[in-house]
């Protein structure tokens, strides 16, 4: 224990754009234990969507998290059309996968980014990024918003993807190949990036399967688990696409699954978009007049993994309970084994690789004072002090 | 005394070289705006900068650790580079021929800067800083070697002498060092040198952002952090300013040789920028065995090269 010392990542800090804390224990350079709190983002998610009606919990959960924010409305229309027990149509499910590509493409961008950014390596950042923009710009054509983009209800989509917007998606999947091309290239042969992402951070697939890690985490171990194969939904079975793995589980391999992946996505969105144009226009939902008492799960495949929603309900028009499990729940545990007996350098990336998201992740009920262990609020009180905070600032503004 | 108190604190010295520093520093980023698909900053911009922290911003103390040292450190820092500036900087520019032996002086006096920024960050009592601090001082005693090699193998190339303004006269008329294949060796391993001596990536894992939140300089803030950063501006003037004098045959301040002055400069510092944008960080003991071996073998045989005079 001598001269151990702790390296704070958090709560605020370059690395994360979220409020998080790492504790890495270390010695000298090397970190010998790593702690993590979070908490510091807890919205009450769960606990707001029961005061919602089924409707209004789409836009609730699209909230959840800014940069997958087509997964949770995917996985919660999941859930909710396995208790309604309805079969949407073609065009439907074809407008959401198409969706859910798009998101994965440009979550995937994001993450090479940062992870230069992570790296040093601005260039990279600003690239990737310019790159992710036209896929941005798609979004704002077909459902007016760059990011939460409504685009989803029980039986089907609000909104139908014309003609028009066909050959501009078609337009913008070319651009971004060429992109995609190039930033590959970039990553995977400059020999200082090698350097620094190959052999660092290394999960095994044991270790992947015992932490129960999720999506590209995972499938960078070799372990091929992903929900659109496993268990396909929307078009995801009436299309022809790879699982893309890596067997190393380093962070390189982390990146090159990521990468790899974009392709998929690509050929996935061009198949969908092959098939819209052979289905009736205007054919995007079935009316769902009621729910039934029930209780249904729901998965969706999120950029970062699998999103689990579950939903009981009792015939009236809310859920009485909805439980959402982020992949980032689970991915962010593997921390203990990647980051332990690196060296600071590799623990800060190591960290990074699994694109963590800590506001899809938190999950709490109670503060507990830190000395004495005592119960200082419970759920709805913090409710009422985030409302009563909420009024002071409003008063301070004159709103 | 008036005349050194004017070479001090004007020219060549603390005013001057802050100023094309900073200029400099505004075509680095320009540059690296350029090249990452932005706009980049205005002309003026590092010196707003530097003004800001000097005069608006408040300098908040660390609650534990050595205020004093804290706060003399980065003053020792700028001193440094205001001496080493003032020696580089008189023959380069033509105003007094130095003396015998200021290559030797220069050399001492650039440590100046990073051994301060170390005595800084430990009296701050951060341990991001304290990580950072030892992390400089790892790449101290990987890149020094390497240095003291290349000024070595300068004074070698220049036949022995170990004055700046003769070694600038010695490649007078065409005979740049950087003409032979011993030059172009040295030169790439100085720009590496300077490179690391700057703090930019791929060398600036003292500062590491994303690790460390700016490590060394965490705690520094307002007064304390802009004299950091003037210290900054005047390395980035003189280090290219003495790879130019020591490879490029110095400046010539008539006629068409203004212009061909500003190119030289101008041109290393484009080096060092797209150096820093095509790579990613390195990891601290990737450093060292850069230095230690690659770099210090790349030296040596530039060495031998110029002993058999190529």
């Amino acid at each position: 224990m001598a001269n151990r010392k702790i390296i704070p990542v958090g709560p605020y800090h370059p690395l994360q754009e979220e409020p998080e804390l790492f504790k890495l224990y270390c010695e000298g350079e090397t970190v010998k234990d790593i702690k993590w709190e979070t908490g510091y983002n807890h919205r009450g998610i769960e606990k707001l969507s029961e005061s919602k009606t089924f409707e209004q919990v789409f836009f609730l959960v699209e909230r959840i998290c800014g940069i997958c924010s087509t997964s949770h409305p995917f996985a919660y229309a999941n859930c909710m059309e396995e208790i309604a027990d309805v079969e949407i149509p073609d065009r439907a499910k074809y407008i959401r996968s198409i969706i859910g590509e798009l998101e994965r493409l440009h979550s995937h961008y994001l993450w090479v980014g940062l992870a230069g950014h992570f790296l040093g390596y601005n260039t990279v950042f600003m690239w990737a990024w310019k790159y992710r923009e036209p896929i941005l710009d798609m979004f704002e054509i077909i459902s007016g918003n760059r990011n939460s983009y409504a685009m989803f209800k029980i039986g089907g989509v609000r909104r139908d993807v014309n003609q028009n917007q066909i050959d501009q998606l078609r337009k913008v999947m070319n651009q971004i190949k060429k992109k995609n091309d190039l930033l590959t290239g970039a990553v995977m042969d400059d020999p200082v990036i090698h350097a620094r992402t190959k052999g660092v951070g290394v999960l095994t697939k044991q270790d992947v399967m015992d932490y129960a890690a999720v999506g590209p985490t995972a499938r960078a171990s070799g372990w091929k688990i992903d929900i659109r194969h496993d268990d396909p939904y929307a078009a995801y079975d009436m299309v022809d696409w790879n699982v893309i793995t890596a067997q190393e589980g380093d962070v390189f391999a982390k990146a090159k699954v990521r990468l790899l992946e974009n392709y998929e996505s690509i050929k996935i969105i061009e198949q969908c978009l092959d098939k819209l144009e052979q289905e009736p226009e205007g054919n995007t939902e079935v009316k769902v007049k009621e729910i039934p008492e029930g209780i249904g799960t729901g998965h969706a495949e999120a950029p970062r993994g699998e999103v689990f929603h579950f939903v009981k309900t009792d015939g009236s028009n809310s859920p009485v309970r909805h439980k959402i499990r982020a992949p980032s729940y689970v991915n962010i545990a593997t921390f203990k084994k990647s980051c332990v007996g690196q060296t600071i350098s590799d623990a800060t990336i190591s960290l990074a690789a699994v694109d963590p998201c800590y506001c899809c992740t938190e999950r709490m009920a109670f503060a507990y004072d830190h000395d004495t262990g005592k119960k200082i609020y419970d759920g709805n009180e913090l409710v009422q002090l985030s409302q009563k905070k909420t009024e002071e600032i409003r008063k301070t503004y004159k709103i | 005394m008036a005349e050194q108190l004017f070479y001090f604190f004007i020219y060549p010295g603390l005013l001057f070289a802050g100023i094309v520093g900073g200029l400099l520093s505004w075509f680095d980023r320009k540059i690296t705006a350029k090249v990452q698909f932005r706009k980049g900053p205005p002309l003026l911009q590092p010196f707003y900068d530097f003004l800001k922290l000097l005069l608006v911003k408040e300098t908040i103390l660390p609650e534990r650790g050595s205020k004093l040292t804290f706060l003399i450190a980065p003053l020792f820092s700028l001193i440094g580079a205001t001496l080493s500036a003032i020696f580089i900087l008189l023959p380069l520019l033509n105003i007094d021929i130095g003396f015998e032996g200021d290559v030797i002086v220069i050399f001492y006096l650039l440590t100046i800067p990073s051994l301060f920024y170390v005595i800084g960050a430990l009296a701050s009592g951060n341990p991001l800083a304290s990580v950072g601090a030892s992390r400089e001082i790892k790449m101290i005693i990987s890149y020094e070697l390497t240095f003291l090699l290349i000024f070595a193998a300068v004074i070698m190339k220049a036949g022995m002498t170990i004055n700046l303004q003769e070694i600038i006269q010695m490649q007078a008329g065409g005979n740049a060092f950087i003409g032979s294949i011993s030059g172009v060796l040295l030169f790439i391993a100085g720009l590496f040198c300077v490179q690391a001596k700057l703090g930019m990536v791929p060398f600036d894992i003292a500062e590491a952002e994303t690790e460390l939140s700016e490590g060394s300089f965490i705690e520094y803030s307002g007064t304390a952090y802009s004299i950091i950063k003037f210290t900054k501006y005047i390395m980035l003037f003189i280090l290219p300013a003495l790879l130019v004098g020591f490879f490029m045959a110095g400046f010539n301040w008539e006629g068409t040789g203004i212009l061909w002055s500003v190119l030289k400069l101008l041109a290393v510092v484009l080096l060092l920028t797209l150096i820093r944008n095509t790579n990613p960080r390195l990891k601290v003991k990737q450093v060292m065995r850069f230095f230690l071996v690659g770099m210090n073998i790349m030296v040596i045989i530039a060495i031998i090269l110029i002993y058999f005079g190529l």
